[in-house]
């Protein structure tokens, strides 16, 4: 048996899988096909302040090993997810992480204010989604500025209880993934998440025109596993201390394994679980198996072991 | 009590047969038929575990049994227009499929006998079978009115015949039935039957002309509605139609979860496709989101 044991900053999960935001609602759906507390963790779909639509349809085309979404955050508002959701996933055995998003920095600080106060105990992490691509105004998406991403962080940072570590949630379509990272971790991040997805378009060649009412979309799936590897090797080569919770493209153990030799210390998997609603703890046990077949005795162990081998062979 | 909500079984498929232009498909799936009520659909993984196409594709219940001579088995029609449904079309007995279901929330059935009009467009009948027996069951009265563009494209008009009181069809070319669609004889078929519900699956186009006519005799409408799915289980937020809840307010409402089953006069179909500005955390008119 493995060791799975696993940690985001001062938030120690029993086991590095969890669900990714946005694709596990907050978790009632998903625990008609498995117990949530057998996961390390629930990442909950991003909150804002208030109650919100989302976005006309249609708002999900499927592409090559992935799916574009434009849902554009619908959701009930913090208020409600702070009095409904968080008490029900704390009574299921649940460690959540809450995902948090604003329009402004102003709202991040809000909506972080009154994750504060939920019992305690119901938070095991708050995300900063600072790069949620559906927001009408590309000029909102934080994560493509090491200020504003800087000023977000900080912002929610400041609202909560420094025991809550603080996840920045960062974008890959960047220039510099790494200097975002830097400028999060420079404001006050315990750890990042990455990646969120990739901004893509698809044209429907039977109306010539764009697929998705909100015309561009958030590539997710297999398709951009790559990239999250990528990213996720870049940062955690400049910054090896800061944990990072990998996210993008895990549909098997293996998958996730990729994601955690290149740094990750623990990973979300979302869109397989459109594919698979058991395939959080399928994941799990295919990446337990995938270790122990490898000689690890701690998850611990292969966290960012490919730059290790990679120095020794050839530096 | 019955076993209730969805479950994820490896299924196998046990037949695919050609009924005239679509596929009637039945999979064993051990556990889920049990679970079945009139209107709840199936999610099917397609394409194999390392495929390419993600997304589970959805299909309404034409039949549930709890013991076949194999076990529980499911029974879907579909029209092989993709690439999902025609690797789905193109199934050997004995291949795997995994199936999610139950999924959805189903026809509301009426508590006393009452005069229940069935109405199915297309492929989209098949579920009108299973609810009709429901029906009869209560001791309700049932009319069945069939659609579509052609006669090869109507499906289960022999099945209506055993199971309703009288059976119209009409087809847009005029190849079997009345020539036209079916809100043009749904008034005659109101008045005939004394209809005090209608219940209809199809496309969006149809279910919105058929909640009008429905509306406008005074008629109750259940509708199963159609719209595109990446998850089916209610996490993925894609599959929102704008829906008028009891307290009068407009929100954006899944309908893989709340639905596929609405009330007719719930759905606000003329903005099907935006988010009305009186929808609850509907954008604001400037800046959005």
């Amino acid at each position: 048996m493995v060791d799975l044991r696993t940690s985001l900053g001062s938030a120690v999960l029993p086991n590095p899988l969890a669900t990714a935001s946005g694709c596990a609602a907050n978790g009632r759906e998903l625990s008609r096909f498995f117990p949530l507390s057998e996961l390390g963790a629930v990442v909950t779909k991003s909150v804002m302040l208030a109650p919100r639509s989302g976005r006309a349809t249609p708002r999900m085309a499927e592409t090559p090993s992935g799916m574009l979404n434009s849902i554009g955050l619908q959701g009930p508002g913090v208020d409600a997810f702070v009095e409904h959701d968080l008490p029900w996933l704390q009574a299921q055995g649940a460690r959540t992480i809450v995902s948090i998003a604003g329009g402004s920095i102003d709202e991040y600080a809000v909506v972080a204010d009154r994750v504060n106060g939920a019992p305690p105990g119901s938070v095991a992490a708050v995300e900063v989604n600072i790069s949620c691509p559906n927001v009408e105004d590309r000029g909102l998406v934080f994560a493509c500025d090491p200020m504003a991403a800087a000023a977000a962080v900080q912002a929610a940072r400041r609202a909560l209880d420094p025991a809550i570590p603080v996840l920045a949630k960062l974008s890959p379509d960047v220039t510099d993934i790494v200097t975002i990272a830097r400028a999060c971790v420079g404001a006050g991040a315990d750890g990042l998440t990455m990646i969120n997805t990739v901004l893509g378009m698809v044209i429907d060649t039977g109306t010539l025109r764009p697929a998705l009412a909100g015309v561009t979309g958030g590539l997710s799936g297999p398709a951009i596993r790559p990239v999250a590897v990528r990213c996720i090797w870049q940062v955690h080569a400049a910054l090896p201390d800061v944990p990072i919770l990998g996210v993008g493209g895990v549909r098997t153990g293996l998958d996730a394994l990729q994601l955690v030799l290149a740094g990750a210390s623990a990973v979300s998997v979302g869109t397989v679980v459109f594919n698979d609603p058991s395939a959080p703890v399928r994941v799990l046990r295919e990446l337990h198996d995938a270790l122990e077949e490898r000689g690890f005795e701690r998850f611990v162990d292969a966290v960012g072991y490919a730059h290790r081998s990679f120095e020794q062979e050839y530096a | 009590m019955a076993p209730s909500g969805p479950i994820q079984v490896r299924g196998e498929v046990l037949s695919v047969r050609r009924v005239g232009a679509y596929f009637h498909v039945t999979l064993l799936a051990q556990g889920v038929a049990e679970r079945v009520r009139p209107g709840h659909f199936v999610a099917l993984a397609v394409g194999g575990e390392s495929s390419s196409m993600l997304l589970r594709r959805s299909f309404s219940i034409y039949r549930a049994q709890e013991r076949g001579v194999y076990g529980g088995t499911v029974e879907i029609v579909l029209a092989a227009h993709g690439p999902g449904t025609s690797w789905l079309a193109g199934c050997r007995p004995h291949d795997p499929v995994d199936v999610v279901g139950p999924l959805g929330t189903p026809f509301a059935l009426p508590k006393d006998p009452a005069s229940c009009t069935l109405v199915g467009g297309g492929y989209g009948s098949a579920p009108l079978f299973s609810l009709a027996d429901a029906l009869r069951a209560r001791g309700c009265r049932v009319d069945v009115v069939l659609g579509a563009g052609s006669e090869d494209r109507l499906f289960g008009v022999l099945d209506a015949k055993r199971i309703s009181q009288s059976v119209t069809v009409t087809t847009d070319d005029g190849s079997l039935g009345h020539r036209g669609r079916v809100t043009d004889v749904l008034p005659a078929v109101f008045a005939r039957a004394d209809t005090d519900v209608v219940y209809a699956c199809g496309p969006m186009a149809m279910l919105r002309a058929l909640s009008e006519v429905a509306a406008a005799h005074g008629v109750a409408a259940q509708v199963a509605v159609e719209e595109a799915m990446a998850c089916g289980i209610g996490v993925c937020m894609t599959c929102v139609l704008p829906v008028v809840g009891d307290d009068g307010v407009t929100r954006m409402v899944r309908s893989c979860t709340e639905g596929p089953v609405f009330r007719g006069e719930s759905v606000r179909w003329a903005d099907v496709g935006t988010v009305p500005p009186d929808c609850l955390g509907a954008p604001l008119p400037a800046g959005g989101h």
